[in-house]
């Protein structure tokens, strides 16, 4: 039953890890920007969250809209103002102004609403259903999360391949200027794409927060990191990459936390990238690029 | 005289695609070999297969009579194979004459250690390595050029600094791949006896691609024909000029 | 006389100048530094931050090699210092119990260090081998999440019998007197302080040695064919890839040394002083100084280093105005209107001319 119930807790926090990886894989795809800030987003969301559950005494689903509204606005202001003048630039200048946006967002945040931790009202979705006759109890909280990334990641799916903004997405990121020249406006399909990102980054912060209720300036950072991880993992630029690669993660932290070691749970997360890296070394899912002479 | 390259029903796929089918070639030494064909025809494909840029899917590679199939492209070169690239494929962050010193990378053997402390054996390694790249860019009389990147010369100058560079790897057979591409006239002519001054002064076979008609039937001693992958005829330039296979493939039926 | 003339020009041929440069900014800021200091007129603040800015010099650069001059970007430099900064740490504490002169037991240790480190390197490195671009990079930050996990559960104590290690948890039953060095999470404590600025100072010197004189060897040469065209390195004999694990290891080694000259200047540190955070401001120096540039790592350290001391006063508001900085920067030397008329400014002359290691 133990296991059961570690493999249940993993899928929900592994949920929580593909929502933020799909928003990675997403830019990454169409943008090919790593986008370093995508962890602060999250970090806003979840104050915007808070703010809206405790001092204005909303309830769950207006609080989580409220926060969705402000992270996709906030998602299109970064990438109008800060990366969309470094269409042309190097990789690295990009990475360098993605991590200065980071920096702005956390220290903003900080100055803001001070760094001392806030606690996170953990009894929005409460109860549990019990299975097994008690034996195994699964928090509503768990099932929600764990049903929100599936719907999120279909939706997603289906938008991606039927749409005609989905069409114009997957031809921006085979080919910028070709999209251009078959009448794609590139600018405006980038701003959707992040502007997507960030509104799963809203939805995760609501859940990542129910499950983890403390809220700081530099919440976002480690589950970016680990969500970026997650979306490499499962092949960068693959949507179900990312979903596949966010669950295994969440998977395989919560079981070296219950089995090995609760203090050596990052190092065999990271070991495990590494080791699948050797192996499929464009991740799970990912496509193989070779070069021609 | 001695044999230099041999293939033996060299072949490769692609997916399904046959991109190069049981091709049989041999070259001799000091010989001048021509390989022609139509756009798509595979030519370029061999040189990968030579080099190993591509794994032979069939077939065998003989280099001096030595089985070198299964050999990597590090091998290739340092076995005696060097090629030039249809789209010219310098070094552009290093200078004009470290582009060829580079050529003669495994010609030098000090070590990192002797690098770093700058050791006579470096010192008069380097010293010998570029004296000898300095006679190697009076071929095409670029030595007035050799402190400039190699990305900030004229095309011309950069298809002759792809040449000397594989000649930097003292090559016993050297791949040219369209070395005419883009000149005028005048500039073939000037090549086409550079090209023969470097195989006398060099003693090495060469291969080249080219759609410079003039130019194969001029210095090629032989010439290969490939048609979709295929070899579709070979012999002397006469032979070639007259086969009506050959004719018709270029001008269609 | 001629000889004196012929040499200057020598240094500051295009094929040497930037080497030249280097060299002179280094001396030249140490020596006014030391001056100063003799002087009294430096402040207490500015002299505690003299070491950890050698240190950062050292890592800039190291860095420098594999993401200027071999092209592929690595996150995990934290991880290389605190591999040399723990071991370094280690050495010193066993070595303290045979030997007298700090100074010797000092260079033992960045030696330790950076051996470590670069064993580390290989470790990193063979997987590295094997994955381009952005995998490449998280592997790398992969790595310096490990280390940093696997040294936060580190337990090494020295007594008279010996030194003592564990893992996990604190099993070393340390005699009576014994010292632990290493304390898991909260890392070294009661390091005796040995690093000094000349020492700091010596160790930019041998950095630069080593980068600029690899680069004029045909191993930096190498690195660089790999990086400009991997399919036609090969074709020319280089193995890209055995160029690639050098540039790893030796940029892995000398950070690891940084490490070192790091640690011993604090008598606590903690593993998670060398995390992400650490890593990607060692890469920000890099990148503000230009890829591939020595002489512009070196000044840029210097001032981002400096640059949130300066804006100490503005204290909430220092690291938002650091941050805007920053994306301005980016901005800026990426506007393409103003870098062509910086171009037709000042390269008119020299564009032509290759400024033989700034590649």
């Amino acid at each position: 039953m133990n296991l059961l119930n570690y493999l249940i807790n993993g899928l929900s926090l592994g949920s929580v890890y593909a929502i933020i990886a799909i928003g990675y894989t997403m830019v990454y795809g169409i943008a090919k920007m790593l986008n370093f800030a995508h962890g602060d987003v999250i970090m806003i969301g979840a104050y915007v969250s808070f703010f809206m559950l405790v001092n204005f005494g909303l309830g769950f689903i207006p609080s989580l809209l409220i926060a969705v509204v402000i992270c996709t606005v906030l998602g299109i202001v970064i990438e109008r103002l800060a990366y969309k003048p470094l269409r042309q630039a190097d990789s690295l200048s990009v990475l360098i102004t993605a991590i200065g946006v980071s920096y702005l967002l956390q220290n903003s945040a900080q100055l803001m609403w001070g760094s001392a931790t806030k606690m996170y009202p953990i009894n929005i979705i409460s109860g549990s259903v019990s299975l097994f006759g008690g034996k195994l109890s699964i928090p509503y909280l768990t099932i929600v999360t764990i049903l929100v990334c599936i719907v999120v990641t279909f939706a997603l799916q289906w938008f991606v391949n039927n749409t005609r903004t989905g069409s114009a997405m997957r031809a921006c990121s085979e080919d910028k200027d070709a999209a251009r020249l078959m009448g794609i406006n590139v600018d405006t399909t980038i701003s959707i794409t992040f502007a997507i990102g960030s509104c799963f980054a809203a939805v995760a912060a609501v859940l990542l927060c129910s499950a983890y209720p403390a809220v700081s300036p530099t919440l976002g950072s480690m589950p970016g990191i680990k969500a970026f991880t997650a979306a490499v993992f499962g092949g960068i630029g693959s949507i179900p990459g990312a979903f596949i690669g966010g669950l295994l993660l969440g998977i395989i932290e919560i079981f070296s936390r219950a089995y090995i070691s609760t203090q050596l749970s990052d190092a065999i997360v990271f070991s495990v990238l590494i080791i699948v890296l050797l192996f499929k070394p464009t991740g799970i899912l990912g496509k193989k690029v070779s070069e021609k002479v | 005289m001695s044999r230099v390259l041999t293939c033996k029903n060299l072949g490769i796929d692609f997916g399904g695609l046959t991109a190069v089918n049981n091709l049989n070639m041999e070259i001799d030494e000091n010989e001048i070999i021509g390989l022609i064909g139509p756009n798509g025809a595979g030519k370029t494909t061999v040189f990968n297969l030579l080099t190993k840029v591509y794994v032979p899917s069939r077939g065998n590679i003989l280099f001096y009579d030595r089985d070198v199939t299964g050999d990597s492209t590090i091998q290739m070169s340092k076995s005696g194979i060097a090629r030039t690239f249809q789209n010219i494929r310098l070094f552009d962050r290093l200078s004009v004459i470290d582009n060829i010193v580079i050529g003669m990378h495994n010609k030098l053997s000090y070590s990192m250690l002797d690098g770093i402390f700058k050791t006579p054996k470096y010192r008069k390694q380097e010293k010998e390595a570029y004296a000898k790249a300095e006679d190697l860019l009076e071929i095409f009389d670029l030595k007035a050029d050799k402190d400039v990147l190699a990305s900030s010369l004229p095309y011309g100058k950069q298809r002759k600094l792809e040449i000397l560079r594989a000649l930097a790897t003292e090559p016993k057979l050297l791949l040219l791949d369209e070395p005419a591409a883009g000149m005028n006239p005048q500039e073939t002519e000037e090549l086409m006896n550079t090209i023969r001054l470097i195989r006398d002064r060099f003693h090495i076979a060469i291969l080249l691609i080219e759609h410079d008609m003039n130019l194969v039937m001029n210095i090629c001693e032989r010439i290969y024909v490939l048609n979709y992958g295929m070899l579709l005829a070979k012999g002397t330039p006469d032979e070639i000029r007259n086969d009506p296979k050959v004719i018709s493939a270029y001008l269609g039926d | 006389m001629n000889k004196v003339k012929e040499f200057i020009q020598y240094l500051f041929s295009p094929r040497k100048r930037s080497c030249t440069v280097s060299f002179l900014l280094t001396v030249v800021l140490y020596l006014v530094m030391s001056v100063l200091i003799a002087n009294g007129s430096v402040s207490s603040l500015i002299k505690g931050l003299l070491i950890p800015l050698c240190s950062y010099i050292v890592a800039a650069l190291a860095l420098n090699l594999t993401v200027g001059i071999l092209g592929d970007l690595s996150l995990g430099q934290a991880g290389f210092m605190s591999v040399g900064a723990f071991t370094g740490a280690v050495v010193s504490a066993v070595l303290q119990q045979h030997l007298d002169s700090n100074l010797l037991i000092l260079i033992i240790s960045i030696l330790a260090g950076t051996v470590m480190a670069a064993l580390f390197g290989v470790l990193v490195g063979v997987p590295v081998l094997k994955l381009e671009g952005d995998y490449l990079a998280i592997v790398t930050l992969a790595f310096g999440q490990i280390v940093k996990t696997l040294i936060s559960n580190f337990y090494v104590g020295i007594d008279s019998t010996g030194l003592k290690m564990s893992f996990i948890e604190d099993r070393t039953h340390l005699e009576a007197g014994g010292k632990m060095i290493i304390n898991g999470p909260s890392g070294l404590s009661g390091n005796t302080r040995m690093s000094t600025f000349a020492v700091g100072f010596v160790l930019i010197l041998i950095t630069l040695v080593v980068i600029y004189h690899l680069l004029e060897s045909r191993y930096g040469r190498a690195i660089l064919a790999t990086r400009d065209n991997k399919v036609v390195a090969l074709t020319v004999g280089i193995n890209t890839s055995k160029y690639k694990l050098i540039t790893f290891v030796i940029s892995a080694a000398l950070t690891g040394a940084a490490g070192v000259l790091y640690a011993m200047n604090f008598s606590s540190i903690t593993p998670a002083k060398f995390d992400f955070n650490l890593s990607i401001f060692i890469l920000i120096y890099v990148v503000l100084g230009g890829l591939g540039n020595m002489t512009g790592t070196i000044v840029s350290t210097i001032v981002l280093m400096l640059l949130p001391e300066l804006l100490r006063e503005l204290n909430d508001y220092r690291m938002i105005i650091y941050a805007l900085i920053l994306i301005a920067i980016m901005l800026i030397t990426n506007n393409r209107s103003l870098r062509s008329l910086y171009e037709r400014l000042f390269l008119r002359k020299e564009k032509r001319n290759v400024e033989s290691t700034d590649l």
